[in-house]
């Protein structure tokens, strides 16, 4: 009789038990500190403090003459600095915005949603230069300036085509190129980052 | 594996070590007595070939790092030193980066012996999706091998392919930046690729064990695809397949010797001659030829995340085929339409690999949407479509009678061999 009243107790209990608590407290804990160990091991993989560091560059602009441009390094990354002529200007302030493949500027310095007009791709004031990372925006190959179908920029990976503000017109990228954070600190000083 | 064993230890010494770790009986088993299919002819040997070519990859490796230095400042220097200061340097190195064109040549012939002979269905499918594996994992490791001697190929060719990842919507950014340590390809990328390829090459020498130790549990497909029923189908492993799988390693060697002393850099590129430079990239940037027709695949989609879902696509779809192929009967040789279907597949494939070192313009932007149109229809459209509609022809009875077309079969040699031991 009394084995029964045993044996019935133990089958009779309520799910969940005490047993099934422990064991789902347990396995939580284990997966939080799992967790917590492995964190480290990814993350050891992200920029490191001198990666980081390498945040901002000056660059004097003095020499470059209308329809020139040079190509400078900043966090790894070529940045382009066009100073435009007149006529690579008016073409693509010409551009209706219909046409465009990507209708967002892509300018760090401006709220993200702002239109890809050529205004807000440049520098308020002083529309002649394009300061854009030299980055395609498909799979990250340089473009080669004054080239491609546009006047602009031509990525010879996979063949896209940016015009005279470098934003995409034909080809597989999906964005303009990007403009980073920029601000000129006298008149043939540009600070980027 | 050990359970097809005949061995019976005689020494003392036999004894004891195979009372506390049976690994004689277990090497016996699986490459002496194991009874293998006696019909299988020589595209089967290149299971073999490979295991040397891994092998010798890991040995060539293992003593080019003694003299190579992961830094984006001594790699290229480093390579150059072992090519021309390093005792028998230009040879390792020579041997190693025509090993990985050797490496896949052989693993694309073997699958597509394992998909003409239809080795991938049932019981085999573990075998095939482990097969798969190994692939994905080569993949891996010849990328990242090819950026260690850090020239303008192996930078161009880990920004492009490290840059697939940011197709990836919400976190592709982030995850672009993780593989990098930085903001491009730089110091800590190099770096993460040499620790990395210097760790896959035994990965991919564990998944070969289960690799082999899945097909030794179901037997060799064969041929015919019918299975043994009998002794008289099989031989066993040594010497029949030792001899026939040396001599086939061998053949390959003469191949792999012209290569790496006639004609070392034919499948290398020139400008890889060239240091890693972060602000020009060459006008032509290709992939290594193993990589072309992925490659083709990723460039016939006009859209950035669309040709990254194909390409990987054109891979993970390799997992489902045991699946996807609706006939029962496994081997080409009795379907006559699945076969003709077969070679067009082929010359699809060999077409995406040409199309993928063409430049992506103009008709050839065309004729690569069209091949990888193709491929795609051949997994999901032909093959589950001719199982319903094929009529296959009689199979064999058994690979004895096959073998002896029509022969009752009581082949003398191989029956007696199997007999013996």
């Amino acid at each position: 009789m009394k084995e029964d009243a045993t044996l019935a107790h133990n089958t009779d209990a309520e799910e969940p038990n005490r047993r099934d608590f422990l064991y789902i407290a347990t396995g939580a804990m284990g997966v939080v500190g799992a967790g917590a160990l492995v964190w480290p091991f990814i993350d050891q993989m992200n920029p490191d403090a001198s990666a980081l560091a390498l945040a901002s560059i000056e660059v004097d602009v003095s020499a470059v003459e209308e329809g020139q441009s040079i190509t400078v390094k900043w966090r790894g990354k070529p940045v382009f600095i066009r100073n435009r002529t007149a006529v690579e200007v008016e073409e693509a302030q010409a551009v209706p915005l219909a046409d465009l493949k990507d209708p967002i500027a892509r300018n760090a310095n401006l709220p993200a949603d702002a239109e890809a007009t050529d205004v807000n791709r440049g520098v308020e004031g002083k529309e002649n230069w394009l300061v854009q990372v030299g980055i395609c925006t498909h799979l990250g190959c340089v473009p080669i300036g004054d080239e491609g179908d546009f006047g602009g920029w031509f990525c010879p990976c996979h063949g896209s085509h940016y015009d005279t503000a470098g934003r995409i017109r034909k080809g597989p990228a999906p964005e303009n190129l990007l403009i980073p954070p920029l601000e000129f600190v006298s008149d043939s000083t540009i600070k980027i980052g | 594996m050990a359970g097809h064993s005949n061995y019976v230890p005689q020494s003392a010494g036999a004894k004891w070590l195979e009372s506390r770790l049976p690994v004689i009986s277990l090497v016996r088993g699986s490459f002496v007595d194991f009874p293998t299919p006696k019909n299988l002819n020589y595209w089967w040997t290149f299971g073999g070939i490979l295991f040397f070519i891994l092998i010798s990859q890991i040995i060539t490796g293992i003593v080019l790092v003694m003299h190579y230095t992961p830094s984006t400042t001594a790699a290229f220097d480093s390579v150059e030193h072992i090519m021309r200061d390093v005792n028998f340097g230009w040879m390792l190195r020579y041997l190693h980066a025509n090993g990985a064109s050797m490496f896949f040549i052989a693993v694309y012939i073997h699958m597509f012996r394992g998909m003409y002979y239809g080795s991938y269905k049932a019981p085999r499918e573990i075998s095939w999706i482990l097969g798969v594996i190994i692939f994905l994992i080569m993949m891996g490791t010849g990328f990242m091998g090819y950026v260690l001697p850090w020239g303008q190929m192996s930078f161009w060719g880990a920004t492009v392919i490290t840059n697939l990842f940011s197709a990836i919507p919400l976190v592709g950014d982030a995850i672009r930046t993780w593989l990098w340590g930085g903001f491009a390809v730089d110091n800590p990328t190099l770096n993460r690729f040499f620790s990395l390829h210097y760790l896959l090459p035994f990965m991919i020498f564990g998944v070969v064990i289960l690799h082999v130790w899945a097909f030794h549990t179901t037997g060799n497909n064969n041929p015919t695809g019918v299975q043994p029923k009998t002794k008289q189908d099989t031989v066993p492993f040594h010497p029949y397949y030792t001899i026939k799988d040396l001599f086939a390693i061998i053949m390959f060697m003469i191949l792999f010797a012209w290569f790496v002393f006639y004609v070392p850099n034919y499948m290398g590129h020139p400008d890889n001659y060239i240091e890693a430079n972060p602000l020009v990239t060459p006008a032509h940037i290709v992939p290594e030829w193993y990589f072309l027709p992925f490659y083709a695949i990723l460039r016939a989609v006009p859209d950035k995340l669309g040709g990254v879902v194909a390409m990987f696509g054109a891979i993970a779809i390799l997992f489902v085929l045991p699946w996807l192929d609706t006939s029962k009967v496994r081997s080409g040789t009795y379907r006559p339409l699945f076969k003709q279907f077969f070679w067009i597949f082929a010359l699809v494939c060999v077409a995406l690999g040409y199309l993928g070192a063409m430049p992506a313009e103009g008709t050839y932007v065309i004729l690569a949407r069209i091949c990888t149109v193709y491929y795609f229809a051949h997994f999901l459209i032909i093959l589950p479509m001719l199982g319903f509609f094929e009529k296959p022809r009689p199979l064999p009875a058994s690979i004895s009678e096959a073998v002896l077309k029509g022969g009752s079969g009581k082949p003398a040699g191989a029956a007696a061999a199997s007999e013996t031991k």
